[in-house]
């Protein structure tokens, strides 16, 4: 278990980073830290899935050099993610923009008591 | 075969791009624009579901690249039965909406967005695409749970777009583990590499476990559920109709796809952890989110809930794998979508003719808005299972397909969850049809919805005094009534058209 950890450092990174993602997403007050948090969340992910196609000593498959190739899908994959990622920020931001025309607070335990108070 | 499968993904993108165009030259087009969208898509889904239905499954390759390098389209009876359910729910929901929902040009537009989501999900048989669509019905939803005016419906958007980004997220990792033991993504092809990987394979579990939690989340399974009830009761009661009925559903759908198609019964037979995974969350999510709903004094937030423990029952099915419970899954599916959407209409129709939205608003209903009454309380006792509704084939099919493959406890926590539906549908059955209106029900009405929290009603941005119940409103009511009686006469013969693509799933 210990070696494989250490062997695959990224496992290690990627999850701290889902972690640091999550704790940010449930812990903090702020909706803009939230929104960040979600970022973090899934870039995460994305490097995890990113340094998993990485072959040691392997090149890019658009050189015809003999040897081996490091594998451009997840490359693509993750690149429509973080398109999915970017939407998904830019339609959070502006629903938090809207939230603060509201209730001029960016503070999501101040929200919550407005709206059980009405 | 024809391209028609496509189509039916790239249809609502085109309508949704003329819907936001035209509404630059012409102010009033959205809906016309849309409902003409939804119409041929209508049409293109019952041509769809001809081919799906007909025989043995088969697929269309997107592009012409060669299949297991290119996107995958599935044309089976189960991918057939989703894509006429949302089309057909859609344009229902629509005619709804003309009077009661919000109506700018970007409304529509994102609304066919949505469909879009929900047609390439029910379709796709690539787990990546999966993800993709999966992401374009999660944004459109956020969007359109915020378009309601007032924070509430921001809050409630942004709510849903944290957690629904996580289920997608998990989902995603889930997608990258199994890419990473296997080297593709296509569903058919997964579910042969997988094997040869073989099922002890941490990757292969952990892949499980990400997929179907991530799932979970999306489907609103219990402790994963808390977006739900916020982004139903805060959205506009056209939205929130169409979200009830299509987006949990479709959700519902990718789970069954990916668990049989791609991880196959076989993994749930060798894996020790899988199969009470998914029975236990169901048996949970059935007895928790009916009790929940019980407790629940707003109509939607109550209706949301319910959706919790029904959609516990399909995952119930999902966990038994047997052709029983699995033509039960689907049956439950499209009469689930069928009684809630018309529940939520409905439950927005008495909001705007009686001005609120707690169960002690419909005190005397029957005899104040009629139509109205009739429908939901034929809705109700077709929630809650009785014969010739729907709802009593899904609920008996499943029951059935425990029993048959022993599953005991699942079969009376099922029967239990009756009682349930039952407690929380009666009370609103017995102030219905044997209660008075209370007095002040005529003058008191205005202040009353501003006092019990019914801002989300106030999406289009007018109150209820100067929009009222228009005729169309009540009859697509009346109309998903009926429909929900009448789908149970259907149900024989759509098992046997159902039969091939059962055996496929399950072999």
């Amino acid at each position: 278990m210990i070696d494989v950890l250490v062997d695959r450092a990224y496992f290690v990174v990627a999850f701290l980073l889902l972690g640091i993602g999550a704790h940010m997403v449930i812990g903090d007050r702020n909706l803009v830290k939230k929104v960040i948090g979600m970022n973090v969340f899934q870039s995460g992910i994305f490097l995890f899935l990113i340094a998993s196609a990485y072959v040691t000593g392997a090149s890019a498959p658009l050189l015809s050099e003999p040897g081996p190739y490091v594998s451009p899908l997840p490359h693509v994959l993750i690149l429509t993610a973080i398109v999915v990622g970017v939407s998904l920020t830019a339609v959070a931001l502006g629903l938090i923009v809207r939230i603060y025309g509201e209730y001029g607070t960016l503070r999501a335990d101040v929200v919550t008591e407005v709206n059980d108070g009405e | 075969m024809s391209d028609l499968p496509a189509l039916l993904v790239v249809l609502p993108i085109l309508g949704a791009l003329v819907s936001l165009l035209a509404g630059v030259r012409f102010d009033r087009s959205g809906w016309y624009v849309a409902a003409a969208t939804l119409s041929v898509q209508v049409a293109g889904a019952v041509a769809f579901a001809a081919d799906g239905l007909s025989g043995a499954p088969g697929s269309y390759a997107v592009g012409d690249f060669t299949i297991p390098y290119g996107i995958e389209l599935l044309v089976d009876g189960l991918s057939a039965t989703m894509v006429v359910l949302v089309a057909v729910v859609a344009l229902g929901v629509l005619a709804y909406a003309r009077r009661a929902g919000p109506r700018s040009n970007q409304f529509y537009s994102t609304y066919l967005l949505l469909v879009t989501g929900l047609t390439g999900m029910s379709i796709t048989g690539d787990a990546f695409n999966m993800y993709v669509f999966l992401e374009i019905t999660g944004l459109t939803a956020y969007a359109l749970v915020a378009s309601g005016e007032g924070g509430r419906s921001a809050v409630a958007g942004l709510k849903y777009l944290l957690v629904g980004t996580f289920g997608a997220s998990l989902y995603l990792l889930g997608v990258g583990y199994a890419y990473v033991a296997t080297g593709t993504l296509n569903m058919a092809d997964l579910s042969t590499e997988l094997a040869a990987v073989g099922y002890a394979s941490p990757l292969v579990r952990a892949s499980f476990a990400f997929v179907v939690v991530g799932l979970f989340v999306k489907v609103a399974m219990f402790p994963l559920h808390t977006w739900q009830p916020e982004a139903y009761a805060g959205s506009p009661d056209s939205v929130s109709a169409l979200i009830a009925s299509l987006v949990s559903t479709v959700s519902a759908y990718a789970l069954v796809r990916i668990v049989l198609t791609v991880f196959t019964p076989e993994f749930l037979d060798a894996v020790p952890f899988a199969r009470p995974l998914l029975a236990a969350t169901a048996a949970v999510s059935i007895v928790v989110g009916s009790g929940l709903a019980v407790a629940q004094t707003e109509i939607k937030r109550m209706l949301a809930y319910s959706s919790v423990s029904q959609f516990g029952l399909v995952v119930a099915a999902l966990s038994v794998t047997n052709a029983t419970a699995l033509v039960g899954l689907t049956v439950h599916l499209v009469g689930h979508a069928v009684m809630k959407g018309g529940l939520f209409l409905a439950a927005g129709l008495v909001a705007t003719g009686v001005g609120g939205r707690s169960v002690a608003d419909f005190d005397g209903l029957g005899s104040r808005m009629p139509a109205a009454a009739a429908a939901f309380g034929v809705l109700t006792l077709g929630m809650v299972g009785v014969p010739p509704a729907i709802g009593f084939f899904g609920k008996w099919y499943i029951v059935v397909g425990t029993l048959e493959a022993g599953a005991w406890g699942l079969a009376v926590v099922i029967l239990l969850s009756t009682l349930l539906t039952l407690a929380y549908f009666a009370r609103l059955l017995e102030r219905m049809f044997f209660r008075e209106a209370p007095a002040a029900a005529e003058t008191g009405s205005a202040d009353a919805a501003v006092a019990d929290g019914g801002e989300g009603r106030d999406a289009g941005g007018h109150s209820s005094a100067d929009r009222g119940v228009s005729l169309g409103m009540v009859a697509v009511v009346v109309a998903a009534a009926l429909l929900a009686v009448g789908l149970g006469a259907a149900v024989p013969a759509y098992e046997s058209a159902l039969a091939p693509t059962v055996e496929v799933l399950l072999s």
